[in-house]
């Protein structure tokens, strides 16, 4: 059981390998690269649905935000405009103030002590 | 790929280190059994992966404007990933969640349990 999932999830990652970087020619290369992320999210979202307990949930979500701000820098890139860089950084105080209250409700406080 | 310049291809390698963390943190999120192992890959590697990133941007990019908001961009996420993960597995320990069958020890329970 186990052997077909492993099997599975290559020929899955493989699969996405080929088709970004084989099958289509015409994408300029730093789309392909934001690609790549795009699909770690979704691996990402897998465990958001699946995660048995509320950290888990709290982690992905956590990570996600870690993700799109990789996202911002590789789109200030490919489109040549530095703003992108300020909506990651904006991204990232957001996440981080979002995990953090999580992890204290989490423990069983409230947000005043 | 046509006439890049010498930063330009070390600002890609960075990217390109950067996107490698940045999937095997991913993976280990998905493939680990427990919350600890899980946190433990992911903040790690993502963390790594994301300011590998924005070096790889500034490396690409010099010293321009997107070159300095990509550096202080990269310091914040040095400096509040770990707070985010510490708080989060802290609060996951106290609020009783059961470590996985493989753990051999666990040396936080037994502290908790000397101090009262």
């Amino acid at each position: 059981m186990k052997v077909i999932r492993w099997f599975i999830g290559l020929i899955i990652i493989f699969a996405f390998l080929i088709i970004n970087f084989v099958v289509f020619t015409e994408i300029p290369f730093n789309y392909k690269l934001i690609n790549i992320l795009l699909f770690c999210s979704v691996f990402i979202l897998i465990r958001v649905v699946k995660g048995p307990t509320v950290a888990d949930r709290i982690v992905a979500i956590d990570i996600l935000g870690t993700l799109i701000i990789g996202v911002c820098a590789l789109l200030a890139i490919a489109l040549d405009r530095s703003f992108y860089i300020d909506i990651g950084m904006a991204w990232g105080l957001q996440s981080f103030i979002g995990a953090l209250a999580l992890a204290k409700f989490l423990e069983g406080r409230s947000l005043d002590a | 790929m046509h006439s890049l310049a010498v930063n330009q291809i070390i600002g890609y390698v960075f990217i390109g280190i950067g996107l490698l963390f940045d999937f095997f943190g991913v993976l280990g999120l998905v493939r680990l059994p427990d919350v600890y192992n899980r946190l433990q890959a992911a903040t790690k590697c993502v963390t790594f992966g994301s300011a590998g990133i924005l070096i790889g941007v500034l490396i690409y990019s010099g010293f321009t404007a997107m070159g300095f908001k990509a550096l202080i961009c990269a310091i914040f996420i040095l400096l509040t990933s770990p707070v985010s993960a510490h708080a989060i597995a802290r609060a996951a320990h106290r609020s009783g969640i059961k470590l996985t069958d493989k753990t051999i020890i666990d040396l936080y329970q037994k502290d908790k349990e000397l101090r009262k």
